[in-house]
């Protein structure tokens, strides 16, 4: 609050360095224009053009108006992507974050003195920075069925055949959600440290003196003050789940499979761009610019409100 | 409460317990996978084949030589390729993020506030929605294959600004720019010799974070680059996944995933401090 009051002193001074203000941000926002805002309108045009690759043919670009449109909702299987999307994304999200409540409850609670707790930070958080595609690669050739996995569990007597797990909905889906699972826990317990951390002290004293037990402290004090950033979690989460595309492409190499229970929206964009169906790659990116676009308003609101509580 | 005042110790000892075994076991889990690959790189072909071992095998050089020496697939040349387009994105991302936070954070205008609600929007579009107009305009501009269009995008890097408009908001005060200017210094002297070096510290994580992200980026390379020479490391894994299995050497194969993946564990296990902290700072502070 003070640096605005010093600007507004020195208005008079301030007025001749207006167009340093607009020079420096002249980059950000000219390559922007190029190379995101333009290709995003046109890939809005294009969504109401029929225009794809029949055989060396191209058809069209002919104006279809909305067809693309109820093409997708009616032909395709654009609600089956998005079911299979936002199961995968349940899946990991679930385990993720209890998982990641419990470890920040435990590193925050100064009473409880765990050992090594940097050590378990900086493991739980590396799976973050491995390149996903090659991360899903490894688990391909580990959970092979005559992978690693499978020869460990034969050799311990746990199973009498290997588990073919690509082959099945449930273990493809679950490879997946397991993936993102580790991915993402340690980044989400490090938020939610940070969140707790946050929470005032002498909150915390006032309920030891009472004798409270770190469970009731945990459901009556840590939870309720924790709800904007566990929203804030969970909606990003959500978002970025939408996004779910190098996991699934490359342990099902770009199939989905089996029957196209692991296919989500992206991947299915991704075959549009290949197949070079631009009418319907254009739909669905308007659909997906709309559905994440509601999910980031949400987001917007709630860091505009948290800026404003500071 | 009567019984946990009986058993305080035994039962505080073996509440410590789980809690150790909980962290023990999500370790293991973090670790298992990335063990299996290091175990798996080390062993030729045949042993792989054979079956499961826990310890690592005497093939390393082999498969290194192995990998280093195929002609199909070019993991070194896709290495080298991923280092220079990761580098180049950071320094342009990280550069002109600085510049974009210090134009809002240092001057007044009219447009300032748009300007940066407006860009916190951009950072929650995907970058997806946009990537069929990205196709057909870089292949307009015959910019196919080409590092180009994976590069000077990274200009546009919305939450590195708003990390570094948060840390210029805590530890870079107005008074440093009146002081220059009272010397003599012009607005873009002052940036780059005075405000640069403050931000020393907030440049160097988000200069990890943005290594990272363009060293495992998979989605637009995957659109831009299709010639061998061209392709960056992700590409190299798809194509190991889209080929036979049964003609595979595994051993080289593990040691290809390993060449993606050990790189960025090396440089996380030395920088991990750095990481760790800077992973909340950019985000949403409680």
């Amino acid at each position: 609050m003070s640096v605005s009051n010093r600007l507004s002193k020195k208005k008079n001074k301030k007025v001749s360095y207006t167009k340093w203000g607009y020079i420096f941000l002249l980059p950000f926002f000219l390559v922007y224009c190029v190379f995101s805002l333009i290709p995003m309108l046109s890939t809005f045009y294009y969504s109401f053009f029929e225009n794809y690759m029949s055989g060396l043919k191209t058809i069209g670009p002919t104006f279809v108006g909305f067809d693309n449109f109820v093409k997708l909702f009616t032909e395709a299987d654009l609600l089956k992507y998005f079911e299979n999307t936002i199961i995968m994304w349940i899946l990991g999200f679930v385990p993720q974050i209890a998982v990641s409540l419990l470890l920040a409850a435990w590193f925050t609670n100064n009473r409880l003195k765990l050992k090594a707790s940097g050590f378990f930070k900086t493991v739980i958080y590396m799976p973050n920075l491995i390149m996903a595609s090659a991360f899903s690669m490894l688990f391909f050739t580990l959970f092979s069925n005559n992978g690693p996995v499978n020869m460990m569990l034969v050799d311990a007597g746990i199973i009498s055949e290997p588990i073919h797990y690509m082959s099945s909905t449930v273990g493809a889906r679950s490879l997946i959600a397991m993936m993102n699972f580790l991915m993402w826990f340690g980044n989400t317990t490090i938020l939610l440290m940070a969140g707790m951390m946050g929470i005032d002290p002498a909150l915390f004293e006032a309920a030891e003196v009472d004798g409270a037990s770190s469970s009731q402290v945990f459901r009556t004090i840590t939870m309720p003050l924790l709800k904007p950033i566990l929203a804030y979690v969970m909606v990003t989460s959500l978002i970025g789940g939408l996004q779910m595309f190098d996991l699934p492409q490359i342990l099902t190499n770009g199939k989905g499979g089996p029957d196209r229970t692991t296919m989500t929206l992206i991947m299915y964009l991704n075959n549009h761009l290949y197949s070079k169906n631009y009418g319907m790659a254009g739909a669905l990116s308007v659909i997906i610019f709309i559905v994440t676009g509601a999910l980031s308003v949400l987001v917007f609101k709630m860091l505009s409100a948290q800026r404003e509580e500071r | 409460m009567k019984k946990y005042a009986i058993y305080g110790k035994l039962s505080r000892g073996f509440r410590k317990g789980y809690r150790y075994i909980t962290l023990i076991f999500l370790t293991l889990l973090c670790i298992f996978p990335f063990y299996l690959l290091l175990v798996n790189a080390t062993r030729a072909h045949v042993d792989i084949q054979r079956g499961f071992s826990i310890l690592p095998g005497k093939s390393l050089v082999m498969n290194v030589v192995n990998v280093l020496g195929n002609e199909t697939i070019l993991i070194v040349r896709g290495m080298l390729n991923s280092a220079l387009v990761s580098t180049l994105t950071v320094v342009l991302s990280v550069y002109f993020s600085v510049m974009t936070a210090y134009a809002i954070h240092a001057y007044d205008f009219k447009l300032k506030k748009a300007a940066f609600h407006f860009i916190l929007l951009v950072m929650t579009i995907p970058t997806q929605v946009s990537a069929l107009g990205f196709v057909k305009m870089i292949t307009a501009m015959n910019l196919k294959d080409s590092f180009v269009p994976l590069i000077i995008p990274a200009i546009v890097a919305p939450s590195c600004v708003f990390f570094m408009k948060q840390y210029m908001e805590s530890s870079l005060p107005l008074e440093i720019i009146e002081a220059a200017r009272i010397d003599g210094s012009g607005e873009f002297h002052t940036f780059n010799q005075i405000i640069l070096p403050i931000m020393k510290p907030a440049v160097a994580v988000q200069a990890i974070f943005g290594f990272v992200s363009s060293w495992n980026n998979y989605f637009t390379p995957s659109l831009v680059l299709t010639k061998a020479e061209m392709k960056t490391l992700p590409l190299w894994i798809a194509y190991l996944r889209s080929a036979d299995f049964t003609k595979f050497d595994m051993g080289q194969l593990y040691m290809m995933i390993a060449f993606s993946i050990f790189p960025v564990i090396v440089v996380y296990l030395l920088l991990s401090k750095f990481i760790v902290q800077g992973v909340t700072l950019g985000s949403v502070k409680g």
